[in-house]
């Protein structure tokens, strides 16, 4: 590994060299290295300090949401602040929250992947971890939320004695569907494309426990050419299986309102919004995560600035397209000429949710304008924190569509506000709990960056060091799936 | 082998290759099991069908409606008129037995009830969950005969349940009501067969009582 210097400008990849494409791992690293240092995190013996003070905080949290969850079925569902006519408060806004930031891992993997764009391969490990982390804590909130969690079955067609099935037409059975598959194929494609790395920390690892716990975890990978040629395979099928899902989950999530009648959840363009606004909060939460990660684990000549400037370039685009999508709503209710739809679209912007809608707007239309200077794009900290109101900015998007829409619909004389209770409060806080508590134990115990695909978008992956006409016959591989260097130059003569 | 390093990093040993087929069994097997313990083991056709409990008077139907051939509605006399078919008052017994049987051990419960006005404590044995409302003069004055869901009430010593009344059983009927339907008159004619197929009988019927069975969830649960 080459020594640190004190001048990091050699860190900047993100200037654009029309003569050939700007290194994606930096530090002139090997594929050494590169083990060296995502295994070297897993390895260390002595966890950081700072792991047990984040750690322990998610996992009170985690004691905060589980004591929340007890005391709503022990109490019931009054004990939110659910009233008529706002039926469904923050349990949804979350939920649709939760999922739509699992749809950037998706995308960086799937999507990203079929479009040969290589820089997904240092971040979509943890982007895919995080898609299933975000899954786990939105599956909560629909559980919980129908108050009867021990009948929450009801929700599968399973045959019962009461001949009762559930209702096809609705909405609400497709979302059950649709984030149960998503749930699978991400987990399916992290953990499969995880394989490899995890044979390769089995390999390095020196205590027996380990070496069993990863060698079951590895399923037996041996980096022959015939795992190999599967593990390919089995990864696009995958991702061209997880490609529609990236398009379908938040679609039919989006459909759970757009179904209804209510003015403000009844428009057609409200699947496209959604799937846009998904993939934006999940490239905020991305970046969220991925910065002070980096910096803590010291992975910035792997997960570089033009990472993280291509993601503040997504945001960019997805943040217009959400943008674009506020103003055709409100274009739309006056263009409609439906009364109804017009009132609700000025008491958003001016009723009494106004505080809501604008900062959903300062959130996700003023903010990501920044991302226009490349100067701000790669500004860690600007654009560490600009990653956080975005944040902000789309969980008041859920809260704006789900509460102001409903509080004030056709009749004046059932018009009411909704707050809510600390148990819906404790309960949101809490999500974060499970997030992070599942987040950082896979920091510490997994393979957070995909070694093997990082290697393969590495110069020395491809002999004569990037140049085209690459052989690609059988090579003998090591244990690490790298091809040893004796090997290649056999090949090259 | 063991010269060679990179085996003694672990691998799958060879045995575990009859894991394989056991997880496939363990699964399928596993799945089975809990399919048929949940559908046979939990169904109310195990769980419901013969409830008998203990009645504080040994009363016999058998003797009642078998023997003496009493009517149901001589002592559930509202379950032509209303959504219960009431229990009888203690009363309704002294009817006939301030004359008959007068010294019976059996019957002392009864006589103390009569005299203290404290009534029986009959134990309910068709007991529908309190979320569901049934009403009994919806079905009889249609036609339904109470031996439909109470069973040969006529031959049992003590009655016990003889149908799960699940929400799936109700449904059955309230889908093809035509199995279950009886002149009116027969309603509660323990021994009655339909002297031409019940499925044409049924439908006419239908037709004449104008049957529709409502299948929402509100039909019962209000």
């Amino acid at each position: 590994m080459t020594t640190r210097t004190a001048d990091l400008s050699y860190l900047n990849n993100t200037t654009d060299d029309p003569v050939g494409r700007p290194p994606l791992v930096l530090g002139g690293r090997t594929f050494g290295d590169v083990t060296n240092t995502v295994c070297g995190i897993v390895e260390n013996p002595r966890t950081p300090p700072l792991w047990y003070v984040f750690f322990g905080l998610s996992l009170s949290l985690l004691g905060v949401l589980g004591a929340m969850i007890a005391y709503l079925i022990f109490t019931g569902i009054g004990v939110w602040g659910l009233q008529s006519p706002v039926g469904w408060g923050w349990a949804i806004v979350n939920f649709v929250f939760w999922v739509g930031i699992g749809h950037a891992g998706t995308l960086i993997s799937a999507i990203l992947f079929l479009l040969r764009q290589k820089w997904r391969t240092s971040i979509n490990r943890f982007a895919e971890a995080m898609t299933i982390f975000a899954v786990a804590c939105a599956g909560i909130f629909p559980a919980i939320h129908v108050g009867r969690v021990w009948v929450v079955y009801w929700l599968f067609p399973i045959p019962n004695q009461m001949s009762m099935w559930p209702n096809f037409r609705s909405p609400l059975l497709w979302d059950v569907f649709a984030v149960s598959t998503y749930a699978t194929v991400s987990l399916l494609f992290w953990y499969m494309g995880m394989i490899p790395d995890l044979a390769t920390i089995r390999d390095r690892a020196k205590h027996p426990v380990r070496k069993i716990a990863y060698g079951i975890l590895a399923l037996g990978w041996r980096s022959s050419n015939r795992h190999w040629h599967r593990f390919e395979s089995a990864y696009l099928l995958l991702a061209a299986l997880a490609t529609p899902l990236v398009l379908s989950v938040h679609s039919v999530v989006s459909f759970d309102f757009a179904v209804s009648i209510i003015p403000g959840w009844h428009t057609t363009i409200f699947p496209p919004y959604f799937v846009a606004g998904a993939i934006f909060s999940g490239f905020a939460m991305v970046v969220t995560l991925i910065i002070p990660t980096r910096a803590i684990f010291k992975l910035e000549e792997i997960i570089t600035l033009r990472h993280l400037e291509n993601m503040a370039k997504i945001m960019l685009a997805t943040g217009m397209m959400v943008g674009l999508a506020y103003s055709t709503e409100f274009f739309m209710a006056w263009y409609s000429g439906n009364a109804y739809e017009g009132f609700t679209f000025l008491n958003r912007g001016f009723g009494p949710y106004a505080w809501a809608y604008w900062i959903m707007v300062s959130c996700n239309v003023i903010v990501p304008q920044l991302f226009w200077v490349k100067k701000f794009r790669t500004n860690v900290v600007l654009l560490w924190i600009a990653s956080i109101l975005i944040n902000v900015g789309m969980w008041f998007e859920r809260f704006v569509i789900v509460v102001s829409s409903l509080s004030r619909d056709f009749l004046p004389s059932s018009w009411g506000y909704y707050s809510p209770t600390f148990v819906d409060v404790l309960t949101f806080v809490g999500s974060f709990g499970l997030f992070f508590t599942l987040f950082l134990l896979f920091l510490r115990f997994g393979p957070m960056i995909g070694m093997a695909e990082v290697k393969g978008v590495m110069p020395e992956a491809h002999h004569g060091r990037g140049a085209h006409g690459d052989y690609h016959g059988d090579v003998p591989t090591d244990r690490d799936g790298m091809i040893p260097v004796k090997a290649k130059r056999e090949v090259v003569q | 082998m063991k010269s060679d390093k990179s085996y003694e990093n672990f691998v799958f040993p060879r045995w575990t290759n009859l894991l394989r087929p056991a997880a496939v069994v363990a699964v399928l097997g596993g799945l089975g099991y809990v399919t048929v313990l949940v559908w046979l083991g939990f169904s109310p056709h195990a769980v419901e069908v013969g409830y008998q409990p203990v009645q504080p008077v040994p009363y016999s139907h058998a003797i009642h409606v078998g023997q003496l051939g009493i009517d149901c509605r001589y002592c559930h006399s509202t379950v032509e008129i209303s959504a219960e078919a009431a229990i009888p008052p203690t009363q309704t017994c002294m009817n006939c037995h301030s004359s008959v049987r007068t010294t019976s051990e059996k019957l002392l419960p009864i006589r103390e009830s009569y005299a203290t006005g404290m009534p029986v404590e009959w134990i309910r044995v068709h007991d529908l969950p309190d979320y569901v409302f049934f009403n009994h003069s919806a079905h009889v004055v249609r036609g339904v005969g109470c031996v439909s869901c109470h069973g040969r009430i006529d031959t049992m010593e003590e009655v016990y349940k003889v149908k799960p009344l699940s929400m799936g059983w109700c449904l059955d009927c309230h889908r093809n009501p035509e199995e279950h339907l009886r002149p009116v008159e027969f309603v509660t004619a323990m021994d009655w067969v339909p002297e031409k197929d019940q499925l044409k009988l049924g439908a006419e019927l239908r037709q004449i009582h104008n049957i529709n069975p409502p299948q929402d969830c509100n039909a019962c649960h209000r």
